[in-house]
């Protein structure tokens, strides 16, 4: 009750500054929008797609599942703003739930995310991507769970390395392989067997091909509930780790 | 209010391949009585603020034990928090946030209903004279501004204790000034201060007890009048020609309050005496019916900086 209590007074808080800059939804929006009007039209020839309508459908699930990475992974910017203005300190002297203030934070940037996939899809529409709207709904349930463990990962990072310049070479460092290794850009049925071999490593891939499924209309694929149930555990262990910093942190 | 025993914390950092363990704060006892205002005098770095920041549940000791407004800083943390206010040194406002969102926000944060957070914001605004500017975003206040906002923030939830650390530093001198009146407002509401500084005025003025501190040691602790009275009483400088100069020390010198007397070169008596404001007339009258003229009678009271310098061998001015 005190949790959700806090929560909520964290997410109003966050979202309302948000809003006041509706600058991000632009920049948020722009990229993805680029690569569906620049790049996704050589997908059909290299894909061998039959139709534009069967390259978004592999391109779209991959596009959003890097925004949600991507996404989350550099929220922790944001914190390191704030603890440098003392909010957080001013937080911690409270009684408020230490969970509550890392949950605040992220529930705010799964919401944008949601918001930004919505706009993507809508205008993926456009170029004649049909999903059924149960498995639209699920993919987007893989997205916010995706969204809620990198950005809850990245907080927690922040906390600990408390500098933009340590904290900006270490997400591009670990978001580079994983990007590459999860097949978002191009499926990984093109890959060599080894390349597939390290791929089956990344929790990532399981959630694209996941997510691809559903956009597919395959709800019935072992990759729905496989990557679901990997990001599911992968995002409460995420927002364990980062809450215990939120109660731990100095400064 | 405020027990502390064996206060401890220590920091390990890494020198090169080295790592070496600094003993941040080493032992601290102290005892801050209710509706004091309490003053923690010592430079930079004599740890200070990581007592203060243990204090307010913010970093655990390594050692020692301490009750805050009646609650167990090591067993009831949670319950410690709610009964103190903290404000930091470096700021804790959000610069697209308003005064008045902050204030509400912060007193959300207490588990306070959003009606009455609201009367409380509108009440703190009041009180530090921030109406005129309750909507406006932080980024546009002035530092004094700013800092009244941030200690309407720490005791919006009206805590037993609050503690601020140095609030005074970087602000101009009238804001300062402004600063302490708010200060002295909370004590008169009944709540005890305790305040950090490394300014010998502001200890001297605003403080009704102090405690000096340096290298994580308490040196000395007690009322800035009586850490001064505490050092070598108070010096009365009389001027005098040098030819009248011997017969002067020689009549001042068995006075029963002259407890040491030097001769000053050029002429001229330094009388160390247990207070000063008693000896001067003593003084007029003995010499005036020996019939000495005195050019001149200069009272000297030991500042802190004084006591400062006798209990670490160095002027916090320098350090």
């Amino acid at each position: 009750m005190k949790l959700a209590r806090d929560t909520w007074l964290i997410f109003q808080r966050q979202t309302q500054l948000l809003l006041r800059n509706p600058v991000w939804i632009f920049v948020g929006v722009f990229q993805p929008v680029m690569y569906l009007l620049l790049f996704a039209p050589l997908l059909k020839p290299a894909l061998n797609a039959p139709t534009q309508a069967a390259a978004y459908k592999i391109f779209v699930p991959g596009l959003l599942v890097l925004l949600a990475i991507f996404g989350g992974l550099f929220q922790g910017f944001g914190l390191i703003a704030e603890l440098r203005a003392g909010v957080i300190e001013r937080s911690r002297v409270t009684p408020v739930s230490r969970l509550a203030l890392l949950l605040g934070r992220s529930l705010r940037d799964v919401v944008s995310l949601i918001a930004q996939a919505v706009i993507i899809t809508l205008l993926a529409l456009a170029f004649d991507l049909r999903v059924f709207i149960g498995n639209l709904l699920l993919a987007y349930l893989m997205l916010a769970l995706i969204a809620l463990m990198t950005s809850a990962v990245s907080y927690g990072i922040a906390l600990k390395v408390k500098s933009e310049d340590a904290l900006a070479p270490l997400m591009n460092t670990v978001a580079q392989p994983v990007l590459l290794l999860s097949g978002i850009l191009l499926p990984l049925t093109f890959a060599p067997g080894w390349l597939q071999g390290v791929a089956k490593w990344n929790p990532f891939s399981w959630a694209v091909e996941g997510t691809r499924a559903l956009f597919n209309g395959d709800l019935g694929n072992d990759r729905v509930w496989q990557g679901l149930g990997i990001i599911a555990v992968l995002a409460a262990a995420g927002v364990f780790w980062a809450a215990r910093q939120f109660a731990r942190s100095v400064r | 209010m405020i027990e502390t025993r064996g206060l401890r914390k220590s920091y390990r950092s890494r020198e090169g391949r080295e790592t070496k363990t600094v003993d941040a704060v080493r032992g601290v006892n102290l005892d801050v009585a209710e509706g004091e205002i309490f003053g923690f005098l010592g430079p930079n770095g004599a740890g200070k603020t990581t007592t203060l920041r243990m204090l307010a549940t913010l970093i655990e000791p390594d050692g020692g034990e301490a009750t805050v407004a009646g609650a167990d800083l090591r067993k009831d943390p949670a319950e410690v928090r709610r009964r103190i206010g903290y404000v930091a040194q470096g700021g804790s406002t959000w610069d697209e946030s308003s005064a008045r969102e902050e204030l509400v926000l912060q007193a959300r944060l207490y588990g306070i209903s959003k009606a009455e957070a609201h009367r409380r914001a509108e009440r703190a605004l009041e009180a530090f004279q921030l109406t005129e500017y309750a909507d406006r975003k932080c980024k546009t206040y002035s530092g004094g501004q700013r800092r009244r906002v941030e200690i309407a923030l720490g005791i919006i939830h009206e805590p037993k204790i609050v503690f601020l650390d140095e609030p005074t530093t970087g602000l101009d001198p009238q804001s300062r000034a402004h600063m302490w009146d708010e200060i002295r407002r909370l004590r008169t509401e009944g709540m005890t201060v305790f305040i950090t500084t490394h300014y010998l005025d502001e200890a001297d003025a605003l403080c009704d007890r102090i405690a000096i501190m340096d290298h994580g040691e308490i040196v000395a602790e007690g009322t800035p009048a009586e850490l001064k009275r505490e050092i070598s009483g108070e010096v009365v400088i009389v001027g005098l020609d040098a030819p009248s100069t011997p017969r002067a020390a020689e009549l001042l010198d068995t006075e029963a309050y002259v407890s040491k007397l030097e001769t000053v070169d050029e002429g001229g008596l330094r009388l160390y005496v247990d207070e000063g404001a008693t000896a001067i007339p003593q003084v007029l009258r003995r010499l005036d019916h020996a019939g000495l003229d005195l050019r001149s009678i200069e009272l000297h009271r030991p500042s802190l900086d004084d006591v400062f310098l006798t209990k670490t061998g160095r002027s916090l001015r320098e350090s």
